[in-house]
């Protein structure tokens, strides 16, 4: 048998000389390539639910605990800004959707930089949005510690509860996100070089569900966190 | 099965105002007096939009059965950790933590 024969039966193209400068050699196809990256992407985002998940577990038993205390406590977020993020985020999570689509239409790699940095920009405006609100807690004392105060004494003990699961949740929502920026930095890089295709973009399909994930984490974490009063 | 989906734009941009709607909604909601039933209300419009962003957005609706499986054992597990910690919790005969007040940290239930 000779070898074009042997090579066709596993599927590979037959011109498997003029390979794409991507494809692994530990790989079929491109499509095998890239369910395999796609499915890791999966795989991790399960351990990110259940990294998450704990803190939400401690939502729960804690809101199950002190139900008013949790009132009174998230009276003192900013509902505005927090709908004004959850605006932002959903417009970057739209961005990146573009920006995973032109890149798999092959778009130029001018198309592709501009809805990556798109997104970067929302994300940067989300995050500069959460620093003034972390910083008017600071002002108004509601950090857990020796400096928490409460106006209300018979929350003193229990409201640092409420803000340490606050500042645990969006903190480490927060980070997640500005490791997705960094890690876009160099994907805009690779775009603008023209390294993506509409036959291998893997780097910007496996960012986009990063991205959307943390969209996903927000869209729990603001009805939790802020919008608690209006059942008072 | 294949992992290559590529998606409408023009879908991306309606998912992108139903999430919009979402949000105006799930705001507004919380400014009426529901009583208990708030909290299902968030969550309900909460769930409804994650599930937005997970079909369409992450393409979960057009992926292999295999990737749907894996996302999906993330909440199976999760909903154990829920299930066998409350069953600790609700079953206690004091709910709250235990009071330290030396320490003036948690001192008032």
């Amino acid at each position: 048998m000779s070898d074009t024969t042997a090579v066709a039966a596993h599927g590979v193209p037959d011109d498997h000389g003029a390979h794409h400068p991507r494809l692994q050699h530990h790989f079929d196809t491109l499509d095998q390539q890239l369910y395999a990256s796609t499915f890791g992407m999966w795989v991790f985002l399960v351990t990110e639910v259940l990294f998450f998940g704990g803190l939400f577990m401690a939502y729960i038993v804690y809101r199950i605990w002190y139900p008013e205390m949790f009132v009174h406590a998230s009276s003192h977020l900013n509902i505005t800004l927090g709908a004004i993020n959850t605006a932002v985020l959903i417009g970057s999570s739209l961005t990146m959707a573009y920006a995973v689509n032109s890149a798999q239409r092959g778009a130029s790699p001018k198309e592709q930089v501009f809805w990556l940095l798109s997104t970067m920009g929302l994300g940067s405006v989300f995050l500069g949005i959460k620093v003034i609100e972390y910083a008017d807690k600071f002002k108004h004392h509601l950090v857990p510690g020796p400096n928490f105060h409460f106006e209300d004494p018979a929350y003193q003990a229990t409201a640092q509860i409420y803000y340490s699961l606050y500042f645990a949740l969006t903190g480490l929502h927060a980070t997640h996100m500005i490791v997705g920026i960094v890690i876009m930095a160099v994907i805009v890089r690779m775009a603008a070089k023209g390294n993506f295709d509409a036959k291998w973009y893997t780097p910007v399909e496996i960012m986009g569900l990063y991205w959307h994930f943390v969209d996903l984490v927000w869209i729990f974490l603001f009805p939790l966190l802020y919008l608690i009063g209006g059942a008072h | 099965m294949s992992a290559h989906v590529v998606g409408n734009r023009f879908t991306y941009f309606l998912v992108f105002l139903a999430l919009m709607v979402g949000t105006v909604v799930t705001v507004w909601v919380a400014e009426i007096h529901l009583g208990w039933l708030n909290l299902p209300v968030a969550l309900a419009i909460a769930v409804t939009k994650a599930m937005l962003v997970i079909l369409f957005f992450m393409h979960l609706k057009d992926h292999p059965k295999l990737i749907k499986v894996t996302f999906g054992a993330a909440f199976f597990f999760f909903a154990i950790l829920v299930a066998h910690t409350l069953s600790d919790y609700l079953s206690r005969e004091t709910r709250g933590m235990p009071t330290y007040p030396a320490s003036g940290l948690i001192s008032n239930q």
